[in-house]
């Protein structure tokens, strides 16, 4: 078990990431959020990331990975409260989070999780990964 | 160009890698740069950092705080003994890469920084240098 909390509300899940993560504190948790995938039958899975004052490409790949394993396994992942350094240094490192969709907060990422989940569309999610 | 402060310590581990964003974070903020250039310089350093125990098996960072003239800015000096690297030109383009990640931290690196230089000698290892001016 990795020491980044899980939450469960409702069929989603959230990950808040509160700590300055090492490379295998990363690993833990996309291990942990698949497994917890299919043992709560989640279909959404929100990560607050807007604690993390950098996102390096290890934690870019985290993301990445955690999106495309959540679309296997019929879940959606967004990716809430970027900070806008963090979206320019990204950007200017050449990480482009094919893939991951993106909300500017919480409240706005749920709503996005819900919508796709209603519209039973995952249609979109299969461009890339 | 006056070194107002310098310190190396080592990087041989995730655990290393935490803490050198930390301190270059702590310098960044003191040089007084903006948060976009403290995010960029964070961002270089972990990438690196990351080079340095993945394929060079652990090694240093030093760390200097610079002034010229009016400007200061921040210098990163990454050391290993590792392996080295036969051909820079190919690890320098986007996408290569001979382990597990995506292939951007050299070249990413360099986009986030001011000054970029590597310097690499096969069996006896590599040196980058960064440096990013307020």
């Amino acid at each position: 078990m990795s020491e980044i909390p899980i939450l469960k509300i409702r069929d989603c899940l959230l990950v808040s990431i509160q700590v300055d993560m090492h490379d295998r504190l990363a690993m833990e948790l996309q291990d942990d959020l698949t497994q917890r995938i299919v043992k709560d039958r989640a279909h959404g899975v929100m990560i607050d990331i807007s604690a993390l004052e950098i996102v390096d490409s290890f934690i870019g790949r985290m993301l990445n990975n955690i999106a495309a394993m959540s679309r296997v396994l019929d879940a959606v992942t967004v990716v809430v409260g970027m900070r806008p350094a963090v979206a320019i240094t990204l950007v200017e490192l050449g990480l482009t989070l094919t893939g991951v969709r993106t909300a500017l907060n919480v409240d706005k990422g749920l709503a996005m999780i819900r919508d796709i989940i209603d519209r039973g569309e995952q249609d979109d999610d299969r461009r890339g990964g | 160009m006056i070194v107002e402060a310098d310190e190396t310590m080592p990087v041989c581990s995730s655990d290393d890698v935490v803490r050198a964003r930390q301190a270059v974070r702590a310098r960044a903020v003191a040089v007084g740069f903006s948060l976009v250039d403290q995010t960029k310089i964070i961002t270089a350093a972990s990438e690196i950092a990351r080079n340095t125990v993945d394929y060079g098996g652990g090694g240093t960072m030093r760390l200097e705080v610079l002034r010229n003239g009016q400007r200061r800015g921040v210098r990163l000096t990454f050391k290993d003994q590792g392996p080295g690297i036969a051909d820079i030109s190919l690890v320098m383009q986007d996408g290569y890469t001979t382990g597990h990640g995506l292939g951007l931290g050299l070249s990413g690196a360099k986009r986030l920084v001011n000054e970029f230089a590597i310097t690499s000698t096969p069996g006896q290892g590599t040196e980058v240098i960064l440096a990013r001016w307020k």
